[in-house]
């Protein structure tokens, strides 16, 4: 079997598979074809279990980045040399980008499909990714997108798009939660939801039921 | 987890997770996971052929230097779905060569961050 998978490397103008998603693929395509399986059944199988896909070391950083005003400022500086000094990441890619969250403004990433998607930080890609009106609409109606994810800002925010490109994945450090004063990185981490990662929810309020 | 998922992770050894069920390491683990629940679903094998047809794969791979480390569990487990779609007469070897050597093609001229979709040109 081959290792391409630890091989891996960015290309500059086009899309990267590995060698064993290039076979997963191809098998869904067939079986797909052949109507052995139904993409949408395997969509709700692996939606399932979306949260138990990848490491979620993103909930970590944002954790620490809310507790040590020293590691904020270093991750807004230059996210992949704070992520690195944590040790437990063990790839987060070529540049990552880290954008803050403020009363001002609201950051929303939009996502690549291929594999240069960061899921080691922020674990799978909603499926909703994979829609294309997503994309789009994202970037000419910001607003009207996160209002379907129940996301309503005020007025005077402003909502910042960001395209990750071959070399920038973005996480959206969101702001912390009120009334979470005095609480540990692991009790804050627990707050932190993939999509307030990305933008298009807010962390998880103290108290509600998760 | 559904019931399908869980009288997979009862009928199948080995397979990697924690108190609520599977977990995954990478989001191809999950489609291949997927896959091998659907094709059950539909009646292609049973979980005892499948768990059998696994414990083949990992023992040809432990013999040719495989470092069992769990970490390759699904690499097995996609060469166990290739194996038996073939046996099963679903696709042949060759025929998830093209597939692969397209998705290749497709991905080298896609874009980066637009979606990567196959279409008949990537068949050569």
């Amino acid at each position: 079997m081959s290792d391409h998978d630890h091989d891996h490397h960015h290309d500059h103008d086009h899309s990267e598979l590995s060698e064993t998603e290039l076979r997963v693929r191809a098998l869904e395509t067939i079986l797909t074809e052949k109507g052995y399986v139904e993409p949408a059944a395997l969509d709700a199988i692996i939606q399932a279990y979306e949260t138990k896909i990848g490491p979620h070391n993103g909930a970590q950083v944002v954790a620490k980045a809310w507790t040590d005003p020293a590691f904020k400022r270093a991750l807004l500086e230059d996210a992949t040399k704070a992520v690195s000094t944590l040790g437990h990441v063990s790839r987060v890619g070529d540049h990552l980008v880290a954008v803050e969250n403020t009363p001002q403004r609201h950051n929303v990433i939009v996502c690549t499909l291929c594999s240069c998607y960061p899921w080691e930080m922020l674990g799978l890609p909603p499926v909703w990714y994979k829609a294309a009106p997503y994309r789009s609409r994202a970037v000419k109606d910001p607003r009207g997108v996160l209002a379907d994810f129940g996301v309503s800002l005020p007025k005077e925010t402003e909502v910042r798009v960001w395209d990750s490109t071959a070399e920038t994945r973005f996480l959206v450090l969101p702001m912390r939660p009120e009334g979470t004063e005095g609480w540990s990185e692991q009790q804050l981490a627990e707050l932190v939801t993939r999509d307030s990662m990305i933008g298009t929810g807010f962390p998880k309020t103290p108290g509600a039921p998760s | 987890m559904d019931a399908a998922a869980a009288r997979a992770t009862v009928a199948v050894p080995g397979i990697p997770r924690d108190d609520e069920g599977p977990v995954f390491r990478e989001p191809w683990e999950a489609h291949a996971f997927a896959m091998a629940l659907a094709l059950h679903e539909r009646g292609l094998f049973t979980w005892s052929e499948w768990a059998a047809a696994l414990a083949d794969e990992i023992k040809r791979a432990q013999a040719a230097g495989d470092p069992d480390t769990g970490e390759t569990y699904y690499r097995h487990w996609l060469a166990t779905l290739e194996h038996l779609v073939a046996q099963k007469g679903v696709a042949t070897s060759d025929t998830l060569h093209r597939y692969r050597d397209a998705w290749d093609h497709a991905a080298d001229r896609t874009p980066h961050g637009a979606p990567i979709e196959l279409t008949p040109g990537d068949f050569r």
